[in-house]
C-alpha cells in the first residue's frame, strides 16, 4: 500500500518538475506546484527535483529548508496562520497566541492530534488597520477575539 | 422606472477579513426577494478600514457610502431606502467623496482604488487607465527616463533612492536582455498599500511596469509576490492574461514594435526576499541570500543582466506621472520628498486605513486627524514608523513633518510608509525583545553580527527585563547593537537594532526589571 502511494507520488513529483523545468529559474515554481498537489515536500521529491533540474541534492535541500513556507511533513487538513507581527500586537496578538496555542494544545509548526489544524505562525497578512489577523487556508479573517476565534475553529 | 441600481460592496482582503462577502451575498439575496433590479459590482476598498465592510450605492451618478455594514443590516438598509441613497439610517454616511478622510487626501496613485471593477480593463480606461503608456509608446526610453527623473519620484519601498537615476543605470548599461521586477514581497508589518494595489487596481502596475520596461528597454517583467497575499496573486495572474489578451502586453505593447511580457512569481515566506538582491536570488530559484554589492543590480541582477528592482508603490505610480507630466507629480510635496505618500495608519488605531497624501503634513495630523487616537480610546505611548526595522517613535516627536530628511534627522524612518499607534499599555520591554527575535528568524546567515548578534540581543533583554546584571547588561545591549549596526551586510541586521535603541532613548523605562510592576499585580513577592 505505502510503496504504491509513494510511487505515484513519486510520478507526480516527476510530472511537476518536467513541466516547469525550462521556466528560468524554475526551482520555486516546482516546489510550490508539489506543495500545492501533495500538501508539502516530501523527503523523496528532493533526489527528483535534483534530477530533473541538474542540480545537487543539496542545493535543493538548501532551498527548501530556507523558505519557511515548505515543510517536509504532512501537515493538517488546515493551515492556521496567526500574525504574529507589530500591528497586530498592538491589538491583542500576544494574548491570542496564547490562548490557540492552548486551545489547540499545540505549538507553532505543530499539528493537532486530530489532524484538523496546523499552526504556523506568521509574520503580517497586511491585514494591519483591522488587527489582529489570521488566515485559515487561504481565508484572512481581521478583529479576531477568542470568541470569534473559537467560530472560526469549529 | 426599473433602472438598474449599482450597489458596490469591497472584495479586497481586509474588507472580505471582517465580512465583505456574507453582506454581498445579503445584499443579492434581499434585492431579488424584493425584485428590485441591482447591479453588484464588487469593487476594491477605498481604504477606510474601519468602515468596512463599506456598501456604496450610486444613484444619479453620486455615490452614496454604508458602513460598517454587517450581514444581518441588509434587510433594514432596504426597509430605509438605500438604494435609493436616502440617509436614515445608523450606518449612512452621506456622498462618499466628502468623508472628510478621503475628501482630504491627495489621490494620485490610488486615484481608482475603490472605484473600479480591479479587473475591468473597461472600467479602468474610463478612470483614465492606459494614458500614461498611451504617451510613453510615443517616447524614447531616453525620454521616458528624464520625465520620471524630473518628477522627483523616490522608491517608495524603503530607502527612497531616486527611481529615474536607478532606470538611468539600467538604460545606460548596454545588454541583449534586461529585466524589471516588481517588489511585491510587502513584508512590513503596518503596509498593505501593495496589497491594496494590486488587489483594487492592477492594471496600473502593470502599466507601470511596462512604462519601465519601454523606458528601459526590458522586454520581461516579474512581479515576486508574498505568499501571504493570495488574493493579489489571483487577480495579477488574472489580469495579466487580461492585458496580454487585449494588447497592452505581448510582442507588440500597443501596437507598436516594442514587446513586454509580464508573470507572477509566488515568494516562499522568508521576510529577507524583500531586500532586492536577495529577491533576485530568490526569482533564480535560489536561496534567499544577500548579494555583495557592487555589482548593482541596475547592471547586473536578474540571471546576470540589468535590472529594475522596484517597490509597487513606485511602480503604480509612473502612469500618473506619464500622463499628467513631471510638473504636475512634483508640485505635491515638501524639500527632496516629491508628489505623495502612501501612509498606512495601523495597529490600536480609531480609523485605520490608506491616506495618500502630499509629503509635509504632522504626524500629528495623520494620527489625530485622519487616524482618531487608539482605538481602545487610551493615549498614544508610542508609534513605530516604517516597518519593524524602524524605530518607536516617541510623541515628542508628532509635530515632525512626513518627509524622508526630517524622520532621518532624529533616527526614525518612513519607509514604506506604515505607522503602527500601540497605547500606553504596551510594553517596550517586549517590543524589544520582538525586534531582536524577528531579525533572528529572518536572517539570512550571511554575516554574523546579524546570524548571531540577534539571538544574542534576546537573551540580553531577557536577562534586562528579568533584573540580572541590569547596567551591565544594559551596556552590553548597547554594544551589541552598535556592533550590529557597523558590521551587517544589509539593513536586517543593520537596522534591527534601530528599533531597539529608540526604546533605549525614549522609553528606557521599559527596558528595566519589570519587577515592580509584578510585584503591583501578584505575580512576585
Ligand atoms: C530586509 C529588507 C526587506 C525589504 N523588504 C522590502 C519589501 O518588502 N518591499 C519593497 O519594496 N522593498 C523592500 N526592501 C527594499 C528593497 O531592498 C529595495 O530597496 C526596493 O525594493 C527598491 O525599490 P524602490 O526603489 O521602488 O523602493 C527591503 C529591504 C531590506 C533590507
Ligand atoms: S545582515 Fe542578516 S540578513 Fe543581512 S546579509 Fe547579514 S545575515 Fe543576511
Ligand atoms: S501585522 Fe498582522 S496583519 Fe499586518
Amino acid at each position: 500500500m505505502k510503496g504504491e502511494f509513494a510511487t505515484t507520488d513519486e510520478a507526480a513529483i516527476r510530472a511537476l518538475a518536467e513541466a516547469r523545468k525550462q521556466e528560468p529559474g524554475a526551482l520555486l515554481p516546482i516546489l510550490h506546484a508539489i506543495q500545492d498537489e501533495l500538501g508539502y515536500v516530501p523527503e523523496a521529491a528532493v533526489p527528483i527535483v535534483a534530477d530533473v533540474l541538474n542540480l545537487s541534492r543539496a542545493e535543493v535541500h538548501g532551498v527548501v529548508s530556507f523558505y519557511h513556507l515548505f515543510r517536509t511533513a504532512p501537515p493538517g487538513r488546515h493551515t492556521l496562520y496567526l500574525c504574529r507581527a507589530e500591528a497586530c500586537q498592538s491589538m491583542g496578538a500576544r494574548a491570542l497566541e496564547a490562548y490557540v496555542r492552548d486551545k489547540l494544545n499545540v505549538d507553532f509548526h505543530e499539528t493537532t492530534a486530530d489532524g484538523r489544524f496546523s499552526l504556523e505562525p506568521v509574520y503580517c497578512l497586511g491585514n494591519c488597520a483591522c488587527s489582529p489577523a489570521v488566515m485559515i487556508d487561504e481565508t484572512v479573517h481581521g478583529r479576531v477575539t477568542p470568541e470569534r476565534l473559537d467560530e472560526l475553529l469549529s | 422606472m426599473a433602472s438598474v441600481t449599482k450597489v458596490f460592496v469591497p472584495s479586497d482582503t481586509t474588507a472580505r477579513s471582517v465580512g465583505a462577502d456574507g453582506v454581498a451575498a445579503a445584499i443579492s439575496a434581499e434585492a431579488e426577494r424584493r425584485g428590485r433590479q441591482i447591479e453588484l459590482i464588487r469593487n476594491g476598498s477605498r481604504g477606510l478600514y474601519w468602515l468596512e465592510p463599506l456598501v456604496e450605492v450610486e444613484v444619479d451618478g453620486v455615490r452614496k457610502a454604508y458602513g460598517p455594514v454587517r450581514p444581518a443590516d441588509v434587510e433594514s438598509l432596504f426597509e430605509a431606502g438605500f438604494l435609493d441613497g436616502r440617509r436614515d439610517h445608523p450606518s449612512a454616511l452621506g456622498d462618499t467623496e466628502s468623508i472628510p478622510y478621503l475628501a482630504k487626501q491627495d489621490r494620485l496613485t490610488f486615484a481608482r482604488v475603490g472605484l473600479i471593477d480591479p479587473l475591468s480593463i473597461e472600467d479602468y480606461r474610463a478612470h483614465g487607465g492606459f494614458r500614461g503608456l498611451e504617451n510613453a509608446v510615443k517616447l524614447s526610453g531616453r525620454e521616458i527616463v528624464d520625465i520620471v527623473t524630473e518628477s522627483g519620484l523616490r522608491g517608495r519601498g524603503g530607502a527612497a533612492f531616486p527611481t529615474g537615476i536607478k532606470w538611468n543605470t539600467v538604460l545606460n548599461t548596454e545588454a541583449a536582455r534586461k529585466y524589471v521586477v516588481c517588489n511585491a514581497d510587502e513584508g512590513d508589518s503596518g503596509t498593505f498599500a501593495d496589497r491594496m494595489i494590486m488587489e483594487s487596481d492592477p492594471y496600473v502596475l502593470i502599466e507601470g511596469m511596462t512604462i519601465a520596461g519601454l523606458a528601459v528597454g526590458a522586454t520581461q517583467g516579474y512581479v515576486y509576490i508574498r505568499f501571504e497575499y493570495p488574493q493579489a496573486i489571483r487577480t495579477m495572474r488574472e489580469a495579466i492574461e487580461r492585458a496580454t489578451a487585449a494588447g497592452y502586453l505581448g510582442d507588440r505593447v500597443l501596437g507598436s514594435d516594442r514587446a513586454f511580457h509580464l508573470e507572477v512569481r509566488e515568494a516562499a515566506g522568508a521576510y529577507i526576499c524583500g531586500e532586492e538582491t536577495s529577491l533576485l536570488e530568490s526569482l533564480e530559484g535560489k536561496r534567499g541570500i544577500i548579494r555583495f554589492r557592487p555589482p548593482l543590480p541596475a547592471v547586473k541582477g536578474l540571471f546576470g543582466a540589468p535590472t529594475i528592482v522596484n517597490n509597487v508603490i513606485s511602480l503604480a505610480t509612473v502612469p500618473i506621472i506619464l500622463d499628467k507630466g513631471a510638473a504636475f507629480y512634483k508640485d505635491f510635496g515638501t524639500g527632496r520628498s516629491r508628489g505623495t505618500l502612501t501612509v498606512q495608519l495601523a495597529g490600536n488605531v480609531k480609523q485605520g486605513g490608506l491616506v495618500e497624501i502630499a509629503f509635509g503634513h504632522s504626524l500629528r495630523e495623520l494620527l489625530y486627524d485622519f487616524g482618531g487616537g487608539t482605538a481602545t480610546g487610551r493615549p498614544i505611548r508610542a508609534v513605530q514608523a516604517g516597518g519593524p526595522l524602524g524605530a518607536y517613535v516617541h510623541p515628542s516627536k508628532f509635530d515632525t513633518a512626513l518627509d524622508y530628511e526630517a524622520f532621518a534627522q532624529f533616527g526614525a524612518m518612513i519607509g514604506h510608509g506604515g505607522l503602527v499607534v500601540f497605547d500606553d499599555t504596551v510594553d517596550l520591554g517586549q517590543q524589544a525583545r520582538f525586534a531582536m527575535e524577528f531579525c533572528a528568524i529572518e536572517s539570512c546567515g550571511k554575516c554574523t553580527p546579524c546570524r548571531i548578534g540577534a539571538v544574542r540581543g534576546v537573551e540580553v533583554i531577557d536577562r534586562i527585563l528579568a533584573g540580572e546584571n541590569e547596567a551591565a547588561n544594559l551596556a552590553l545591549l548597547r554594544e551589541l547593537c552598535d556592533t550590529m549596526v557597523v558590521g551587517s551586510l544589509c539593513a536586517l541586521g543593520g537596522m534591527a537594532p534601530f528599533p531597539v535603541m529608540s526604546i533605549l532613548d525614549h522609553f528606557p523605562e521599559d527596558l528595566r526589571a519589570r519587577k515592580e510592576e509584578r510585584r503591583a499585580v501578584g505575580e512576585v513577592a
